[in-house]
């Protein structure tokens, strides 16, 4: 057959389900059973920069908390480099950039902490302002939500970025920029993600 | 610096939509605007990546990793196994994939799972291992039980086993469920149905996998799971935006 498009199809997403935890954080699940749970430390001991708490909940359409919410984050160094051959340039020896965070199963409430990455460069033009990807997996969501957030302090730069500049409803931008405030010593940054609303969370199709 | 290959551009007439009223709980927790498309940048194209220092070279075989020494879980005994390919047909190497599942009676070991079929002693449910340089991966495992759960009165999961991918770049990251080969609970299932595509639903169903059993241990089932593909760029064309 002549043209023909040998193309594999992406295999259908599913939802992780409320028992995601015995795979991806069996602690939390009630059980010991791996040497070592692979993304509780962000940055490894020897990240250069400032280090910050990030804190947050993921409310659902109702206004209610999502208790049993596991969320994915994805950062640069604070050179703006991501562990990564095609990243931007060397990182930290320990360095991955990665890390698993999962909500109280009572509140709704999730924090970790990391250092604040630097910028990177845009796709096609100028510099991305400092910013955590996130990825977002839970009961009820059939394919993994993804949004960034930005830093409440970093005005100008998020002023020129250029995937908040993407977004055409100005007032939503605001969505994707986390508050900060002082807690325990460390710089905090607050970011409410909401699925649903008029305030709901801008999502990214990536 | 040369702008990295994109992704290709994610199919959604074949992946679920948020918002699937079969699945009640996807009601309150689906978003209602419209995503916004984002050519991918650097923040895209790159991921986290594993190594063998993460993990430990049992953590694959669900029938030991949990179990006390000299004793097994309960359950048919099976190897799961397969390959991690891209949209472009080529293997995915060194990619960590991750599994979770209910016993063979359909109890999960969480705090959460009230189902009134017991804990396995012996069974955990959890396993992980990396991908080979051809992509290639297997578990041993017991084959999990169905088991009900709340949505229409009387639904009930197929057996099935969840599994993650990560892939080469955070926008390959992958949640999804294997099933098993001729199961009746599939096509009446909520969950199964959020997927709008017959053939994307058949790509998650393991076929029986003959050549592959161990004789007289184990049976084995063939699951191979689809990444999005990648573009090499071949003409450069500077865009606006972002
Ligand atoms: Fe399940």
């Amino acid at each position: 057959m002549p043209q023909e498009l040998a193309y594999l199809k992406e295999s259908a997403s599913q939802t992780a389900g409320p028992y995601v935890h015995i795979g991806l954080a069996p602690g939390a699940a009630g059980f010991d059973i791996y040497r070592q749970e692979l993304g509780h430390d962000i940055t490894g001991p020897n990240a250069k920069g400032q280090r910050i708490r990030v804190e947050g909940r993921v409310i659902d359409g109702m206004g209610a908390p999502i208790k049993d919410v596991l969320l994915e984050v994805w950062q640069a160094n604070a050179e703006g480099h991501y562990a990564h051959p095609e990243g931007g340039g060397p990182v930290e020896d320990g360095f991955r950039g990665w890390g698993r965070v999962i909500s109280d199963f009572d509140t709704g409430e999730w924090s970790f902490e990391t250092v604040k990455p630097g910028t990177t460069r845009g796709r096609n033009v100028g510099t991305q302002a400092p910013h955590l990807n996130f990825w977002i997996v839970a009961r009820g969501i059939n394919i993994g939500l993804n949004t960034r957030m930005y830093f409440g302090d970093e005005d100008t730069a998020n002023k020129a970025d250029p995937v908040l500049n993407l977004i055409e409803w100005t007032h939503r931008r605001a969505t994707l920029i986390a508050k900060r405030s002082e807690k325990g010593g460390l710089p905090t940054y607050r970011f409410d993600i909401q699925l649903q609303g008029e305030n709901e969370t801008v999502f990214f199709d990536v | 610096m040369t702008r990295p290959g994109e992704f290709y551009q994610r199919d959604r007439s074949i992946q679920p939509p948020a918002f699937t009223p079969g699945y009640k709980t996807s009601v309150a927790r689906s978003p209602r605007y419209s995503m916004i498309s984002l050519q991918n940048s650097v923040s895209e194209i790159t991921g986290p990546r594993f190594g063998h220092n993460d993990i430990d070279a049992g953590d694959n075989d669900l029938l030991t990793n949990y179990a006390k020494a000299g004793e097994s879980p309960i359950g048919e005994r099976i190897i799961l196994h397969g390959r991690v390919l891209d949209e472009n047909a080529r293997p995915v190497p060194n990619t960590l994939v991750e599994i979770w599942q209910a016993n063979a009676g359909g109890r999960y070991r969480h705090k959460k799972d009230t189902y009134l079929a017991p804990i396995d002693p012996n069974f955990g449910g959890c396993g992980r291992t990396l991908t080979d340089e051809n992509g290639y991966f297997f578990f041993r495992t017991v084959k999990p039980g169905a088991y009900p759960w709340r949505n229409m009165v009387n639904n009930w999961r197929p057996a099935h086993i969840h599994v993650s991918v990560f892939g080469l770049g955070f926008v390959q990251r992958l949640i999804t469920q294997c099933y098993f080969e001729g199961d009746p609970l599939i096509p009446i299932c909520p969950i199964v149905q959020t997927i709008p595509d017959a053939e994307a639903i058949e790509q998650l169903i393991a076929k029986l996998d003959l050549n592959a059993t161990v004789p007289l241990d184990s049976i084995a089932y063939k699951f191979d799971i689809v990444l999005r593909g990648r573009r090499s760029t071949l003409f450069e064309n500077r865009l606006e935006g972002n």
